[in-house]
């Protein structure tokens, strides 16, 4: 698994690259709690356009990051979910607690048309 | 979670046994067995006590040695591959033990919780969400703080499965999971085996002997008879099965006590047949 981030605006979109699963997925925590806790970012908007698969434990990552997001009063995002992403996260009745977006366009337009609701 | 992560060639059946035997001392108790469990396949071992359900259970899970045959587990062979490897897979294959098997010293929480500490390197704030996430999913939210003896006999095999599940298996084994249980805690538990074949797609073996738990949940079942199988279909068509161990066993037709005078002298005298077929 690969990731980095980018800049557009005030957001900072975070890029996945493969599977996160409970092996690789302190790295992903690691990146967001960075980003909103030390570089203390407006919006973070994760691509998951290439993520397969996610585990439970890479879900936690994602629902930690929320929190420490949600505590920051910072922004939020997913976007790009693959067809097995969207439904672990419909299995763990997550999918409607995240900010869910079709594509990045929409991500970085912040709301004009989730689709996780 | 759906089992997305492939670790043989797509094909390869979850489990593939061939020609499987296992003994304790002189005694065979299963005798070159055969079978196959596909991906996302919910199969059921049946059989009465002393049919070798149990040991067969114990084997593919890595607890006995066969003593000759193979097993292959994602298209692996797990008998010959070496430890490490061995460890690594195990880690894809979740147990649920016929009675829990609980720490009674550890929270409900700390019990789900326990295979992520030991074998991944999670933070402990992932650990938690993991754990409470997978309470959830066996309707347990709520309960991480609970003692396993503050919890009925139910709530105690769905912890379980819980842990079973917190590493995100590719394979579930259960042991009996209905033993013990009345039958309403019982068809509870049931579901609870049918929500998690259809929403994570995962590969379940089921061993146990409760007839109505076993039409309900397999897509195939096995039927052991002293140490070899006699059926091996669909619960449809196992059900119009007239061979005649498999109708003794749906129709619950018991053992005559003693097969002769003579057989039974034999017994009592030390003279018996030895039991290895």
């Amino acid at each position: 698994m690969q990731i980095t981030t980018r800049q557009f605006e005030s957001a900072t979109i975070v890029d996945v690259v493969g599977d996160i699963t409970l092996y690789n997925t302190p790295e992903v925590r690691k990146m967001l709690l960075n980003l909103l806790k030390e570089k203390r970012v407006k919006r973070v908007i994760v691509n998951l356009e290439k993520v397969k698969y996610i585990d439970s434990a890479g879900v936690a990552s994602l629902v930690e990051g929320l929190k420490v997001s949600r505590e920051m009063k910072s922004g939020f995002a997913l976007f790009g979910l693959s067809r097995m992403t969207r439904e672990v996260l419909e299995l763990t009745r997550l999918l409607k607690v995240f900010e869910v977006y079709e594509t990045e366009a929409e991500a970085l337009l912040g709301g004009s048309s989730p689709t996780g609701a | 979670m759906p089992s997305g992560k492939e670790s043989g060639a797509p094909n390869d059946p979850a489990i593939a046994v061939r020609n499987l035997r296992v003994q304790y001392g002189q005694r065979e108790i299963l005798h070159g067995i055969n079978f196959e469990a596909q991906a996302g396949e919910t199969l059921v071992i049946l059989g009465g006590s002393g049919s070798g359900k149990s040991t067969l259970l114990r084997t593919l899970v890595g607890l006995e040695k066969p003593s000759g045959g193979e097993l292959w587990i994602r298209g692996k062979n797990f008998a010959s591959m070496p430890e490490n490897e061995r460890k690594d897979l195990r880690k894809k294959m979740g147990m649920s033990f016929q009675g829990g098997a609980l720490f009674g010293s550890m929270t409900v929480g700390e019990n789900v919780a326990l295979p992520l500490r030991e074998h991944t390197p999670l933070d402990e704030s992932t650990i938690e969400i993991v754990m409470r996430l997978k309470l959830d999913q066996v309707g347990l939210s709520g309960f991480e703080d609970y003692m396993p003896a503050q919890l009925s006999g139910g709530m105690k095999k769905r912890a379980a499965i819980a842990r079973a599940l917190a590493m995100d298996p590719e394979i579930l084994f259960f042991d009996e999971p209905s033993a013990g249980l009345d039958p309403i805690i019982a068809a509870g538990i049931d579901e609870l085996i049918l929500k998690l074949k259809k929403a994570f797609r995962i590969t379940i073996l089921v061993v146990t002997h409760e007839l109505a738990s076993a039409f309900l949940i397999a897509d195939r079942m096995i039927l052991l008879d002293k140490g070899h199988i006699v059926a091996n279909e669909t619960p449809e068509s196992i059900q119009k099965s007239r061979e005649p161990r498999v109708r003794q066993f749906l129709d619950r037709i018991p053992e005559p006590e003693v097969a002769g005078e003579i057989d039974y002298l034999q017994m009592l005298t030390g003279e018996s047949p030895p039991l290895r077929r």
